[in-house]
């Protein structure tokens, strides 16, 4: 390498360094955990979900205080059948009644915990279900201005993470109810079968609960970082399997292996501290219950020797100490799953609350198919953001069958203009009309119905062809689809594919091409069948031959409608009855392609430039015409 | 920055070895793999499983020690008085102390298994993310990515994870089981067998449970992932489904997903509760003929109360790790086929590799030679390139067009030896491409691709990807020539922006100059742009033209595009029609010739409109 190629390079400062502008992956994960673990708006909203299935609910409640109770009851079963039927050379009796109570109790455990388990499963799924669907829902209504803004992964993990973690917090919510009556269960049972011995017992539960406090601050940290660590590092592996063709092309395999070992390795360590957190506990939690053991040997040992005490009782007391501990480390639990959950159901809230900018008048008229199919703007002012001005004061007719093209450099409004046909947005003054009336006097629907459009970028949905181009024309049957696709010229290719029109598209169409896309979203467009269509022309270069049959496509498309198309092509501008061209959001000059050059503007200027698309204009030239326009 | 640095060094010296292990073993079960590759950590399994064996030990003790001291308390074993209570005492001593040393071993059969579990998890991504780097592109072509990252998370987690839920569980299992059923056996055989029979049931039960779940869980995660598919093309396609009025459509569409795997997860519910609920129930059923039958026994003389007490405790104990019998079966299921996918990806064989003996390639000149060049796509049966000869000279500008399928695309491809061709020869300056090493090779030729893919990172960094020692001066340099200078100094943080999946989103214009940008930071002796200006408009891409000609004026450029305006400039423009050139020359030796190359000029400039219109009235 010559002098020059390292002047322009760092050098490492030791080796193994790594280098100073290149990373894999992402540093952070967008997830938050610690917050509030009772937030009553958030609770009352949460509810509104659950209500509906309030009384599955209050039965599976029921059937945990059921569960719970035979929990409790089967150690003092055993320890009666010690005590009253196991009395060397008794009789059998007693046996067989505390035999029969422990049956009873068993059959009221075993069916409570099917109630319980069933409801509460099946009731987490529904709400879970229930709030996807309800922000899904609202996403549909929502002003595409909110749309335009939001990122689609943001509102999926909304739609998804959230969800789950509320679906968690509702089934070991109920659970909880059981656990927190489990543990006053035992305190209470334990007190009232040896007050002395119950005392002595329970006085290693509150240790527990204070090692618990003090390890649970740093244990969650430890264990957010492995989770943090971990999405890193996957997301980092992620990125890898997506670029790899990029990775291979620019020969970063080394740099990436190094740096991705790094984030795999700070993922070991975060994860082996995890475990230690998680694992110190098991120790803690067995030497206590030994030494409860130990109390109940040594203390009511030497009860029973006293007689003092029946045998019965220490053998129950035994088998509570085997429990004893686990409604706590539950209960503690349950704390972080709350905090997750509040934070969860704000967002989900923050979805649902989004307001819907658009709505239908109480009184709007539905649009139909025998209207005259004109469009007009009536001295529209349109903005994204009031201060700057998208459209301004646009007037113009399109008569019922008319093709108007509209022509102007980038940023003169032109796809505004087209999303406010379809009332996207709302004008800030002035009015569009279709067949005649304000579209805000229009029912949405209809208004869709009537008016057709075909976006820049074709999109498919995962589907078959026949669905794609039939989309939610339901009663389009599939002669009708295949009318249109031979129309467009899409037939052909589509008969080619494996199984023709039943072929899966996978992943939204990346098996085709992009001009093969876009003639099957033409084919979709004359399934819909509206009276008036809007056209917003490709502008990417397809290739000749294609965009011969795209060109073909637009004008048996085009036959018998009101049609509004941005065009980039000039051939499709000069087929068009009517050219208007904007600029800077005014309308400054409008005719047929003869007049306009006759005129000698923008648009003569433009055209003599010889260029095959007015996209292809470089900015400073369109200035220049402008410029010499103007001067005229 | 130091510590940081040791661990980058002790991690780099390692890394050989563990690609190495993953790579071992070609031809064996998957199980013995991952368990071989588990004890590539022979002191923590050793411990983990040493560790287990104790645990499990001191777990059966417990019981007896209760039953004992229950005797005690009863005073059947010793003489009420003196001797009585300290006997307790010291068998109180005894469980606590059992406790805390079971407690103590089950922390370190935990830790120990899990450790090992998370070092053979980092060792295999770091074997998995180098095979994703090393397989060629045909690799690549015919996976999706999708269920590579599946097969770099989910399989990945169900072969790390075999160590602790299925080998360590088999032990603990064993030693628990067998051990405890000796101990309940020599003590009373009836009473034991009463005692086991819940095992038997359980064990099945919940294998069965386990299976049930796992296969209904891959059944699910298809149907959520098709609810996914609905959500994510309804937001991504939000604009068609407004202008198509569908919300309605959707929301049904939503519905029918929703439905589906909603009515699966109720049936996963049900699998669960039905078998927990039979295997507590079955459980409890064998504690009440314990009780019956072993209280029938106090009564007769022939049992102590300890001893019945030690049974019950027994059956307690066993309890859990029984029902978790299922997850051990789970575990070798889902290691089985994890594992089996796993390494067979491992032991895919890289089809583009450095010959033996390969060195570096010299670039001197910069002279690029495809002599009768023949590709045909691997399953393809027509092939892509059939004889492609021409030679481009340092400082040429070679345009090559086309029809969709020509074979322009691949012609790139083969230069920096994506793909391997079939016959004939591709020399820069002399040097066969495929005998000089990949990585000289890729440093000398740069393809600017038709996508841009972008990283996660700032604008800075992507543009040096493929040099990321560069100085902030070579990336400005090169942005500037990109003609992408001025947006990005437009942005509030500048070079600093991060763009990719989760930053800003660029223009497809944007994407292509920054991925032209990309390569021109790396110097290559010869670049290839691959349709990759489609995006951006003819003033643009010819400033760029130009400022690439000032910047290094001694390379070979290959210029691909659908666009003739730039291929004006080429020295030669090669027709490649049916994987052959058959035409070949300047713009205006290709105008006169009067062929093919004029037929596509005409088609796209001005008279074609009036084609159109007279054909379509036809």
């Amino acid at each position: 390498m010559s002098a020059t190629d390292q002047d322009d390079r760092e050098t490492a400062a030791f080796p193994g360094q790594r280098p100073p502008r290149a990373s894999v992956g992402s540093h952070r994960i967008e997830e938050e955990i610690f917050g509030k673990a009772y937030d009553p708006k958030t609770v009352r909203r949460i509810w509104a979900f659950v209500r509906p299935y309030r009384l599955k609910i209050y039965l599976s409640i029921g059937a945990v205080l059921v569960f719970t109770a035979t929990q409790l009851a089967i150690p003092l079963i055993i320890g009666r059948a010690i005590d009253s039927g196991m009395t060397q050379g008794g009789n059998s009796t007693n046996l067989l009644w505390a035999v029969a109570a422990f049956a009873v109790a068993v059959i009221f455990n075993f069916g409570a915990s099917f109630v319980q388990e069933t409801e509460v499963g099946k009731v987490a799924e529904n709400v879970l279900f229930d709030m996807r669907r309800a922000m899904f829902a609202q996403l549909q209504r929502v002003s595409l201005s909110f749309m335009d803004k939001t990122e689609v992964g943001r509102l999926m993990s909304r739609l998804q993470g959230d969800v789950n973690s509320m679906q968690e917090f509702l089934e070991t919510s109920v659970i909880s109810v059981g656990d927190m009556v489990l543990l006053v269960g035992i305190v209470v049972v334990l007190l009232t079968l040896d007050f002395r011995l119950g005392l002595l017992t329970l006085s290693t539960m509150p240790i527990l609960f204070i090692v618990r406090i003090f390890w649970l601050p740093p244990a969650k940290r430890a264990f957010w970082a492995a989770h943090e660590t971990n999405s890193i590092t996957a997301g980092a592996m992620a990125e890898g399997i997506n670029g790899v063709r990029t990775v291979q092309n620019l020969d970063r395999q080394k740099v990436n292996f190094d740096l991705f070992d790094d984030k795999a390795y700070a993922n070991l360590r975060t994860q082996l501290t995890g475990s230690r957190f998680a694992q110190v506990m098991v120790p803690i939690v067995d030497s206590l219950t030994g030494i409860a053991m130990a109390i109940v040997v040594v203390v009511g040992g030497s009860l029973v020797l006293n007689g003092g005490l029946e045998i019965g009782v220490i053998v129950a007391f035994l088998f509570y100490i085997q429990r004893f501990f686990d409604p706590i480390r539950s209960l503690t639990m349950q704390y972080s799953i709350m905090q997750r959950a509040m934070t969860s159901g704000r967002r989900i809230t923050e979805v649902l609350d989004i307001p819907a900018s658009i709505n239908d008048k109480p009184d709007a008229i539905t649009l139909t198919r025998d209207m005259d199919g004109s469009v007009e703007f009536a001295n529209v002012n349109f903005a994204y953001d009031p201060d700057r001005p998208v459209l301004r004061n646009v007037s113009f007719k399109v008569k019922p069958g008319e093709t108007v093209a509209l022509v102007g450099p980038t940023g003169s409004g032109k796809t505004s203009a087209m999303a406010l046909v379809h009332r996207f947005y709302e004008v800030q003054s002035g009015a569009v009309l279709v067949g005649g009336h304000d579209v805000r006097d229009i029912t949405q629907q209809s208004l869709g119905e009537q008016v057709a459009m075909v976006l820049q970028e074709a999109f498919l949905f995962t589907g078959s062809v026949f669905d794609n181009i039939r989309y939610n024309k339901a009663s389009a049957t599939r002669a009708d689809v295949i009318a249109a696709a031979t129309a467009v010229g899409a037939h052909e290719f589509i008969s080619r594919m494996p199984q023709g029109y039943d072929t899966i598209l996978e992943q939204r169409g990346s098996n085709l091409s992009q001009g093969q896309r876009q003639l099957l979203s033409f084919a979709r467009a004359l399934v819909a069948d509206a009276k008036i269509l809007v056209l917003d022309e490709a502008t990417a270069n397809i290739d000749s031959y294609t965009e011969r049959q795209i060109q073909k496509a637009l004008l048996i498309l085009l036959k018998g409608r009101t049609g509004m198309v941005i065009a980039h092509r000039l051939a499709t501008i000069r087929g068009a009855d009517r050219i208007i061209v904007l600029q800077n959001g005014e309308m400054i000059e409008t005719g047929n392609h003869d007049q306009l050059m006759a005129q000698g503007g923008l648009y003569a200027k433009l055209y003599n430039m010889n260029y095959a698309s007015f996209d292809d204009i470089p900015d400073e030239l369109v200035a220049e015409a402008n410029a010499r326009a103007a001067s005229t | 920055m130091t510590s940081h640095t040791a661990g980058r060094d002790r991690s780099r010296g390692d890394a050989r070895a563990h690609l190495a292990a993953a790579h071992a073993g070609k031809g064996q079960s998957p199980l013995v793999r991952i368990a071989l590759f588990s004890l590539r950590h022979p002191w923590q399994a050793s411990f983990a499983i040493g560790a287990t064996i104790v645990a499990s030990v001191l777990q059966l003790l417990i019981p007896r020690l209760l039953g004992h001291a229950v005797d005690q308390a009863q005073g059947i074993l010793t003489t009420a008085g003196e001797g009585a209570e300290q006997a307790l005492f010291w068998s109180a001593m005894t469980l606590l102390a059992v406790s805390v040393a079971r407690g103590v071993f089950t922390l370190l059969q935990n830790y120990f298994s899990e450790s090992v579990g998370h070092h053979v998890g980092y060792e295999l991504r770091l074997a998995f993310y180098d095979k994703v780097q090393k397989l060629s592109y045909s690799y690549h072509d015919k996976i999706h990515t999708g269920d590579l990252i599946t097969m770099g998370l989910l399989d990945l987690d169900g072969v790390r994870m075999f160590f602790a839920t299925g080998m360590v569980r088999v032990v603990l299992l064993s030693v628990l089981i067998g051990v405890g059923a000796y101990m309940l056996l020599t003590t009373d055989v009836v009473l034991g067998l009463l005692a086991l029979s819940f095992v038997p049931f359980v064990a099945w039960r919940s294998s069965v449970a386990q299976l049930t779940l796992r296969a209904t869980w891959i059944a699910l995660q298809d149907k959520l992932s098709g609810l996914t598919r609905v959500m994510e093309e309804n937001l991504g396609g939000i604009r068609v489904v407004r202008a198509f009025s569908a919300q309605d459509f959707e929301l049904a569409k939503f519905d029918d997903a929703s439905r589906a795997a909603l009515e699966l997860s109720h049936q996963r519910v049900d699998v669960r509760v039905r078998n927990t609920s039979a295997m507590t129930f079955s459980f409890f059923a064998a504690m009440g003929l314990v009780l019956w039958f072993g209280g029938n026994k106090v009564i007769a003389g022939e049992m102590s109360v300890g001893t019945l007490a030690s049974f019950l405790t027994f059956m307690t104990i066993l309890q859990m790790p029984v029902r978790q019998l299922g997850l051990m079966v789970n575990s070798f299921a889902r290691a089985s086929i994890c594992g089996d996918r796993l390494f067979s990806f491992f032991d895919e064989p890289l089809a583009i590799d450095d010959a033996p003996g390969a060195t570096d390639l010299v670039v001197g000149e910069g002279t690029l030679r495809f002599d009768d060049v023949h590709f045909t796509y691997p399953g393809a049966t027509h092939p892509t390139l059939d004889g492609v000869s021409f030679e481009a000279r340092a400082g040429q500008t070679v345009g090559i067009v086309g029809a969709p399928g020509a074979g322009k695309s691949t012609l790139a491809h083969l230069i920096p030896r994506f793909y391997d061709i079939d016959s004939g020869s591709i020399t820069l300056d002399g040097q066969d491409v495929s005998k000089v090493t990949l990585q000289s090779l890729r440093r000398a030729v740069a393809v600017v691709q038709q996508d841009t893919f972008l990283f996660t990172t700032t604008i800075e960094n992507n543009i040096a990807y493929g040099d990321p020692w560069s100085k902030e001066t070579k990336i400005e340099k090169a942005a500037e020539s990109a003609q992408l200078h001025n947006y990005i100094m437009g942005l509030p943080a500048g070079y600093d922006t991060v763009v990719g999946e989760r930053g800003v989103s660029l223009s497809g214009g944007q994407r292509q100059r920054l991925s032209i940008a990309r390569s021109l930071v790396l110097k290559p002796a010869v670049m290839v742009f691959d349709d990759s200006t489609a995006a951006i408009d003819a003033g643009t891409e010819h400033r760029i033209r130009s400022a690439i000609r000032r910047y290094a004026k001694d390379r070979v450029t290959l210029v691909i595009s659908h666009r003739l305006s730039s291929l004006l400039h080429a020295d030669t423009i090669l027709f490649l029609e049916d994987g052959k050139i058959v035409e070949q020359g300047s713009h205006e030796e290709l105008l006169a010739l009067g062929g093919r190359y004029r037929a596509l000029y005409e088609l796209q400039t001005r008279p074609v409109e009036d084609i159109e219109l007279g054909s379509a009235a036809q």
